[in-house]
């Protein structure tokens, strides 16, 4: 940014929500425990959950905590890089025959011609963010009549997300990104940010529920030099070993890739679902997760 | 008065200033530099009421400055100059305040009464110019001229301008507009100094002075 404000402002609006998911049972018997649990510090920290912008006593934002917990429920998403391009691929939760799916999108979305973006958490939460980014990237090609280099629209972004945990008094937004992109100075890079306003460069990341268990196969399978077919094919072998559901259909997935075509221009793909049923097929990853190799 | 003007040649642009600081008949000093070195590869010419000039190119080159510190990376000479125009844009018409007070209570600011020529190099790009004119008008130009003294410097420029001059070539151009200016501009700036930038940075490259201030006081 100049060193004199920007004239381009999101104007967010506090509203009070409760949480989309009710009371998480997980979360509610862990907070009868606290309440019945000996230790003192425990217990003291129901005091310093409802504020965002406070320390608990063992120095943790309980908060963001919370709020990373409220992802670990929500439907997951991995991100892989490759040398050619790089894969997101989304699990969707809310599967019907009768929604839209050439209108309506869950998991993926575009922020500038240059990034894209797979989301875990708290849908509404993950639209403001998503045009916070999209603001953020035209103002600086508003200024510089360039593409945002993609870590610095990263950057920026969980800049506002900290804005949430440090004051304001609002809850920080229940979702986490992996934010897929190229520019001239990386070339493609995969980023993931959490609510806590941290980011990191990965070469393979998930995020949402079992995203544990798809880091460490990720860390085992991953390849340096995959092309992006060879992306593909893991994104999708990881994800139905950790989906939950007994089989893999193309309703159930999103995904997309972000690659460079011949001209040089940057593109982001969405797959069709019939485009994703032959993917599926072809790597044999349609059977019931428990006979999947 | 100001004479301002630049060009560009194989691999490398030149800029070249007047170097007096005059206020009304008097003239402050003959060696003022109005070339700013704006970061390692670029270069920022500039010509206007001097406290505008200086106000601006030094917020320009902290802006650039800061992109640097924070990112890692230098701007190109393109963003820089979209950058640059920006703000001179914005100097001309944001409102601060709501619209219909008083127009004093409006925050309406004044142009910044500074004409520019950036000259960079980048790796991809190659050597640049751009004509950044006071009311916001960006062009990206082989060469360009402000001042009274663009009415000879571009007339000679486009007499014997060449794409893809060498830096010789480019000097004696540039000498040949200077003694133009020099012979027909009424009142004509005395002093010059002339800066290059290329893929080794941006630097000084000659001053061309026919008058030097006195240093001591003679009897």
């Amino acid at each position: 940014f100049p060193l004199s404000c920007p004239t381009i402002k999101v104007h967010i609006s506090r509203r009070l929500t409760p949480s989309p998911f009710g009371r998480p049972s997980k979360n509610q018997r862990r907070g009868d425990q606290r309440s019945k649990a000996v230790p003192s510090s425990q217990k003291m920290s129901r005091r310093y959950d409802s504020r965002t912008t406070i320390f608990s006593p063992e120095g943790r934002l309980y908060q963001v905590e919370y709020a990373m917990e409220a992802i670990g429920n929500a439907g997951s998403a991995i991100g892989i890089l490759s040398k050619d391009g790089v894969v997101l691929i989304g699990e969707k939760k809310v599967t019907s025959k009768l929604l839209q799916t050439s209108t309506s999108s869950e998991k993926m979305y575009k922020i500038d011609d240059h990034v894209a973006c797979a989301v875990a958490g708290i849908m509404s939460d993950a639209n403001i963010l998503i045009n916070t980014a999209r603001v953020q990237a035209q103002r600086y090609t508003f200024m510089y009549q360039e593409p945002m280099p993609v870590e610095q629209l990263v950057q920026s972004l969980c800049d506002t997300k900290q804005g949430y945990t440090q004051f304001g008094g609002l809850r920080p937004f229940g979702v986490s990104f992996l934010f897929a992109g190229w520019d001239k100075n990386h070339g493609f890079q995969l980023y993931m940010s959490d609510p806590s306003g941290n980011y990191g460069g990965w070469k393979a990341a998930a995020v949402g529920a079992n995203n544990q268990a798809a880091q460490s196969i990720l860390k085992q399978d991953y390849k340096d030099d995959a092309t992006r077919e060879e992306a593909v094919e893991l994104a999708l072998k990881v994800l139905s070993k950790t989906m939950d559901s007994t089989s893999l259909t193309s309703e159930k997935l999103e995904l997309a890739e972000v690659f460079l075509t011949p001209s040089g221009s940057v593109k982001y793909h969405v797959h069709s679902p019939d485009s994703l049923t032959k993917l599926l097929v072809k790597h044999g990853v349609t059977q019931p997760a428990a006979e999947s190799s | 008065m100001e004479c301002v003007f630049g060009l560009v040649g194989n691999g490398f642009a030149i800029v070249a200033a007047d170097t007096s600081a005059v206020h009304s008949i008097l003239v402050h000093k003959n060696n003022e530099d109005k070339i700013m070195v704006l970061d390692s590869h670029k270069l920022i010419a500039a010509s206007g009421e001097p406290g505008d000039r200086v106000q601006f190119t030094e917020y320009v080159q902290k802006n650039v400055s800061l992109y640097q510190f924070r990112n890692g990376i230098p701007l190109t000479t393109a963003a820089a100059a979209n950058f640059t125009r920006g703000e001179l844009a914005t100097a001309l018409r944001k409102v601060t305040s709501f619209p219909t007070l008083s127009y004093e209570l409006r925050g309406v600011r004044n142009p910044y009464s500074v004409n520019i020529l950036m000259a960079g190099y980048d790796k991809e790009a190659g050597a640049s110019l751009y004509y950044i004119d006071y009311i916001a008008t960006l062009h990206k130009v082989d060469k360009g001229a402000f001042g009274y003294g663009s009415y000879f410097s571009l007339s000679t420029m486009d007499r014997h301008y060449r794409s893809d001059m060498s830096v010789e070539e480019a000097i004696e151009l540039v000498d040949k507009c200077i003694l133009e200016i020099r012979s027909r501009l009424v009142i004509a700036p005395p002093n010059f100094v002339i800066k290059i930038v290329d893929k080794d940075g941006a630097r000084e490259h000659a001053w061309r002075q026919s008058v030097q201030d006195v240093t001591t006081a003679s009897v």
